[in-house]
């Protein structure tokens, strides 16, 4: 778990020499400038990081299936009651018919009986028939739904599979469903868990925006501001969009204003201060130049991505670094006036680190004439308080500037800079040398205060703005997600600024959302620290963590009354480490629940798969992880479905995932379109198949009643074979495969349908209960309407009469047409393939009945000649067929009918505003969504609207 | 109802307009993109009115000329069961139709009511006998009745496989079982004639059946149960029997026993001599003669034509109150309390 630090000591000659972090290098890391290195490999094989936060994969089962196993038992309680009410019957009506040898159905010989009928052994006879009933009845339990399940899975996957609008063409990759087993487990998700890096970025960074001496410059469009004139409405986004006459992007640099580009800056009041801006960026960093021989181009080799985006913005602008030696940095600046270059060197003194508590970064230089130089950037928070008096000339507009970069996502370092006379320098250069040099352990320490003296009274020059670079439509993706009410949280090992960057850059944060931030950051455990007690630390970290968690319950508590305010959670994974040991963990996702955003960062990929089983078991919801890299595996293995997308990061993400995508935005698609309809079809599916099984078996059940329970079916053993092969099957897998509630297009314009998947309205018991009845209901129907209209009487005008083949084969054939006819009722979207699978199926069942019948006596027993000589010329067999088939449908039809009228579900207010054509329609469309957006959603259209709510708020304060 | 296909999202959802392809409008692309060419049904009131008033305009009609249909059928129908045994044995009847030394000979006065038409059918009628039973129903063997004596392997028909150590044929409890009451009738002096051929269905007489297969063995056991069998007649010939083994569907069941060929007048009565040979008694069950015509629908049931008219004016009824809804209540837009998930909301 410990990916921060690393102590080990080496023994050379005996000698000790200690080991730290220092010392050692990680995966991918390049030599340069050495020769080589002696080294030894550590942490190989089960060591790795890799390995070592791995966790043990889960076996993944869905909830639709485990709660089909509860409607399964079900069903099979209802089966054994059936069987053994039956047995009841059956074993007293046989016990009767033979009452001290006088026999009273003479015509069953109960004198000489077997033991499936004997009333002398009644009871065994009974039990007996319970076991033939229970296969009788076996129709209850549909074995070849399971079959039909997979079959239409494997379909599905493939629609995933093909989806063009899935399809990233860039990298020739398609979606790509490795498990055909969870797709309607993609409707139900509740909560998002994400990476950073590689899934919603894509790590590079772009230098957009600046503000020098009080001017805000760049004219660069950021993603958020992208999104959010999108979503003000479609005529801004010419304006604002990319200006058509951009040269080839250059990667890294976004940045465009006439103002300064080209040499303009020269022009402008502050030309001044522009320069030394420039060059300030230019030569405070530690990057490494590369001159391409050929082209005399220039790229560097940077420690982090948003150094490099600083350097190559000052070469864009004219002040290109080139070379880099062990005292010098040089570098061409371009003359504006005369178009010339003119090389330029400074004299390397000192370069004063960055880390993560000093927060920025100086470098000490020597121009040509001499003179020193002190240059810094850093975070705002530590630059604004060492500015000199005489240097804050700017820093209002540079604070404003700088707080409208963050509240975009922006990543923002403040620059200023210092002229040092000889002798501070050489005060200061030997007290650094010699805190340098020093070997005790609080070395750093000497060095941070020696620092921390120098960087005083900075002159300010303004301030950088650089993008981290969202993927392509992410802000987008994630305004449906969340309009859809699922919640996104993004678990980072980045930095906590860069995450709450990104937070903001993805719209998840956004100004006035109360940031609730539980860190171990605190003076008392900082100082433990040092003292090096870990008992004594634990104990102190794990009761600052209860307290901060148990203070923002009751924040969120106090707010109840405000339903504007929204909070967001942001932890770092040191404090992640104590909040989910066992004793707080529930504290703390009952806290990040009731948070409309969590982001937690610093987390370890054992971290992450350990947040991810906390929210699956705690909310007991369904949750989604997605992610690009090796460090996310144990998270995608632990949620309910993993995402993986197949980026530059290699394919261990993808391999341990359920579903590979090639960008996050095509999750978007993933859930509110496949997923919504996988899990509608399914469950639609389900619950369509239990009717029509129930139809079918309680008909037997009912005629079982009037045959004295005895266990002779209804109908003749191939029809009721066959009946789930061939007559009723296929329409089955058809729903599960085409069904359409409403088009790809509206799933995406009214994402709130989703939430008919997380909420689980369309498999609720009492949906699969209400399916049920109805298929008890159409028996009772069918098998009394048709025992009333043949009952005694004959059957056709030749005066003959209906016998057990003429009754079992109208209702078999009313079977048929009802379930067919109620799928065809049932479906919202008719295809041409649906067309011939519903109405073939009942054809099929004629074409069957006069084949079989066609067959020798001995093997079509009485269904011999059956439809050709019996059914088909007698009027009465097709009225009754006509007229029950109708009237079993009429409950249904009416129910759905009220229900849609004046109880509509989402999809079928939807379905109205597409019917009457009234999409385009602008505020009606808006009354249908306008639930969507609740104070805690998060996402760019609710960020706008919490603008305008702020807006109407300060007026009505004001007025 | 409307068309809604290949008609590809214009939205702003962060899609990215797809290059257009050769193969966009080809099936099989719609088909994979799930954008296929379909008729979107929605349940407006429009057309949920009209289907039902609808439906109501086809049941009505139908069930006025189902109902004429059963009705212009005449059917007398005459319960005999207890009056056919004398008064001394009504305490035992049981007694009385198992003892072979009575005479059973019976005779039953029928008044014909209104006219009926040649052919008049003749039926039997049996209450609570479970011909569906499934010992009983699997008790035969077809191939036996087609093949005769040829065919050995009867093990279904137990216990009624053999007698004395020879096989049966017709085995089984069906044939053993055979009705064999008999009636005939006439009218003032003169006999009616009674036609008993084809009454059973060709196709049984023909091919279930054979041709040369001749009662044997039939009716010689221990226990007589039901008619005896001309053993020179060959069992296609042998209608009552082939009509007998065609079991019936539920415990109460009419066969056809023969027709009468001559029209009946109002007013005519029929004297009915009748053997009163099968025993119902041991069971409870009744039997009952019945003389009917029949009409293109067949024998006389009311029960189409008057849930057909019931069927129809319900659904013009509930078309009427759902017009009637429909007129006095807005549609719900946009009221979202019905979403389940809102009303969750509220009400925690």
């Amino acid at each position: 778990m410990k990916i921060y630090s690393f102590v080990g000591s080496m023994e050379y000659e005996e000698q000790q020499y200690p080991l730290s972090l220092q010392q050692l290098l990680l995966r991918d890391s390049k030599l340069r400038n050495t020769d080589y290195v002696f080294g030894v490999v550590i942490f190989t094989g089960h060591d790795t990081k890799v390995i070592q936060n791995s966790t043990d994969p889960p076996s993944k089962r869905r909830k639709v299936e485990k709660k089909m196993d509860r409607v399964i038992y079900f069903m099979f309680c209802i089966l054994f009651l059936m069987a053994v009410v039956g047995s009841i019957f059956f074993g007293f009506t046989t016990k009767d018919d033979l009452d001290n040898g006088v026999m009273k159905r003479w015509y069953l010989r109960p004198d000489d009986s077997t033991i499936f009928f004997d009333p002398k052994r009644a009871p065994a006879a009974a039990i007996y028939h319970c076991l033939t009933a229970l296969m009788l009845y076996g129709f209850f339990i549909p074995i070849s739904l399971y079959v039909s399940i997979e079959i239409v899975k494997v379909l599905q996957s493939i629609f995933i599979n093909q989806d063009i609008h899935m399809y990233y063409e860039d990298a020739d990759k398609p979606a790509h469903a490795r498990t055909s087993n969870l797709n309607e487990e993609l409707g139900q998700v509740d909560t998002i868990l994400s990476d950073k890096t590689g899934t919603l970025t894509c790590n590079s960074m772009e230098f957009i925006k600046c503000s020098i001496a009080g001017v805000a410059y760049g004219r660069g469009v950021t993603e958020v501001e992208r999104t959010m004139s999108r979503k003000n409405g479609p005529a801004l986004i010419d304006n604002l969009g990319e200006s058509p006459d951009r040269n080839v992007p250059i990667k890294g640099f976004n940045f465009t204003d006439e103002r300064i580009m080209n040499g303009k800056w020269v022009n402008e009041t502050n030309a001044d201060i522009i320069k030394k801006f420039f060059r300030l960026l230019a030569i405070c960093h530690t990057a490494i130049p590369e001159v391409d021989e050929e082209t005399g181009n220039v790229s560097y080799e940077t420690e982090s991505p948003d150094e490099s985006a600083f350097v190559i913005a000052a070469r864009e602008i004219g002040f290109e670094f080139y070379k880099r030696t062990q005292t010098s940095l040089s570098m061409y600046e371009l003359d504006p006036v005369s178009g010339d270059k003119i090389e330029r060197t400074y004299k390397l003194l000192n370069v004063l680190e960055f880390n993560s508590s000093r927060k920025r970064m100086s470098v000490i230089v020597k121009d040509e004439k001499g003179k020193i130089l002190l240059l810094c950037k850093g975070a705002d928070s530590v630059m604004f308080e060492r500015l000199a008096k005489d240097g804050r000339e700017f820093e209002e507009k540079t604070s404003e500037h700088v707080h409208e970069y963050a509240d975009a996502g922006l990543r923002t370092l403040i620059l200023a800079y210092r002229e040092l006379d000889e002798n501070q320098y050489k005060e200061f250069d030997s007290k650094f040398s010699q805190a340098k040099n020093s070997v005790s352990e609080d070395r750093d320490t000497l060095i941070e205060e020696v620092s921390d003296k120098i960087e005083r009274n900075l002159i300010l020059l303004g301030a950088t703005a650089v993008e981290d670079k969202l993927q392509n439509g992410v802000p987008n993706c994630i305004d449906k997600l969340a309009q859809a009410g699922i919640k996104i949280w993004v678990l980072t090992g980045d930095k906590m600024e860069t995450a709450i960057n990104i937070g903001f850059s993805c719209s998840l944060l956004r100004q006035g959302m109360k940031q609730i931030i539980i860190h171990l950051e605190t003076q008392e455990i900082q100082s433990l620290e040092k003292a090096g007690d870990k008992v004594a630390i634990a104990k102190a970290s794990r009761e600052s963590i209860r307290y901060q968690i148990s203070e923002a319950a009751q924040q969120l508590t106090a707010s109840k009354g405000t339903p504007q305010q929204a909070f967001a959670l942001i932890v770092d994974g040191k404090s992640l480490t104590y909040a989910l040991e066992d004793n707080t963990k529930n504290m703390f996702l009952d806290l990040a629940v009731r948070c409309a955003s969590v982001i937690c960062c610093r987390s370890s990929p054992k971290q992450k798969a350990l947040v991810t089983r906390l929210v699956k078991s705690g909310t007991g919801k369904t949750t989604l992880a997605i992610g690009d890299g090796a460090n996310d595996v144990g998270m995608l293995q632990e949620a309910d479905i993993g995402v993986g997308i197949s980026g530059v990061e290699g394919m261990q993400a993808v391999m341990s995932s359920d579903i590979a995508i090639a960008q996050f935005r095509y999750l978007e698609r993933l859930l509110l379109v496949h997923g919504h309809w996988c899990y509608r079809r399914i469950s639609s599916m389900i619950c369509y198949f239990f009717y029509k099984n129930i139809t079918f078996g309680f008909t037997l059940f009912l005629y079982e009643v009037y045959a004295s329970f005895s266990g002779q079916p209804a109908y003749n053993d191939w029809f009721l074979s066959l009946y789930n092969v061939l007559f009723s099957s296929l329409p089955v897998i058809a729903l599960g495969v085409f069904d359409q509630d409403v088009s790809s297009r509206y799933c995406l314009r009214f994402p709130m349908l989703y939430q008919e998947g997380v909420q689980n309205v369309l498999f609720s018991w009492r949906r699969i209960l209400s399916w049920m009845l109805n298929g008890f209901i159409s028996a009772i129907i069918i098998f009394f309407f048709c025992t009333k209209a043949m009952e005694i009487q004959a059957f056709d005008e030749k005066g003959r009469t209906a016998g057990r083949d003429i009754l079992g084969a109208t209702m078999f054939t009313c079977v048929v047409w009802v379930v067919n006819l109620q799928m065809a009722l049932a479906i919202n979207y008719f295809t041409l393939i649906q067309h011939i699978l519903i109405w073939g199926s009942i054809a099929l069942w004629y074409l069957f009945l006069i084949a079989y019948g066609a067959m020798s006596p001995s093997f079509s027993k009485n269904a011999y000649k059956v439809f050709i000589e019996t059914l088909a010329p007698s009027p009465s067999f097709w009225i009754i067929t006509v007229f029950v088939a109708i009237t079993t449908l009429i409950p249904y039809f009416t129910f759905s009918a009220i229900q849609m009228r004046f109880f509509p579900m989402y999809h079928e207010m939807v379905q109205w505003i597409r019917h009457e054509g009234k999409t385009n329609d602008p505020e009606f469309v808006a009354m249908v969504r306008q639930v969507s957006l609740r104070p805690t959603t998060v996402g760019p259209t609710a960020r706008l609207a919490a603008k305008d709510n702020d807006l109407r708020d300060s007026v009505t304060n004001h007025g | 109802m409307d068309l809604d296909g290949g008609n590809l999202s214009t939205v702003t959802t962060g899609v990215q307009a797809i290059p257009i392809r050769s193969t966009r409008h080809g099936a099989l692309y719609q088909f994979t993109q799930q954008n296929l060419p379909a008729c979107k049904p929605v349940l407006t009131p429009a057309t949920v009115i009209t289907t039902f008033l609808l439906m109501g305009f086809i049941f009505i009609p139908v069930g006025f000329i189902t109902l004429r249909a059963s009705i212009s059928v005449v059917e007398i129908v005459d319960r005999y069961d207890i009056d056919c045994v004398p008064e001394e044995f009504r305490n035992n009847k049981v007694a009385y139709i198992k003892d072979d030394s009575l005479t059973k000979n019976c005779s039953r006065f029928l008044k014909v009511l209104k006219p009926m038409r040649a052919p008049i059918y003749i039926y039997y009628q049996l209450d609570n006998y479970y011909q569906n039973h499934r010992r009983y129903v699997k008790s035969r063997s077809d191939q036996q009745l087609l093949h005769g004596l040829g065919y050995n392997d009867t093990s279904s028909c137990k216990p009624l496989e053999s007698s004395h150590d020879l096989p049966v044929v017709p085995c089984g409890l069906i044939a053993w079982s055979l009705f064999n009451d008999t009636y005939t009738f006439s009218r003032g002096p003169t006999e009616l004639k009674v036609n008993r051929k084809n009454i059973a269905w060709k196709s049984d007489r023909d091919q279930k059946y054979g041709k040369h297969v001749y009662p044997f063995n039939f009716q010689n056991g221990t226990l007589i149960g039901g008619g005896k069998l001309d053993p020179s007649i060959p069992l296609s010939d042998q209608e009552d029997l082939i009509v007998w083994m065609r079991t019936a569907a539920l415990p109460s069941f009419r066969k056809l026993y023969g027709k009468i060929e001559e029209d009946l007048d109002a007013d005519d009565v029929i004297v009915v001599h009748l053997k009163n040979n099968y025993n119902t008694y041991s069971f409870g069950g009744k039997k009952k003669l019945v003389l009917s015509t029949s009409s293109w629908l067949g024998g006389k049931n009311d029960f189409l034509g008057v849930a057909n008219l019931f069927v129809g004016s319900f659904c013009i009824l509930i078309s009427i109150v759902f017009l009637l809804l429909h007129v006095k209540n807005p549609r719900p837009y946009g009221d979202t309390t019905y979403l389940s998930w809102n009303r969750k909301i509220v009400a925690s």
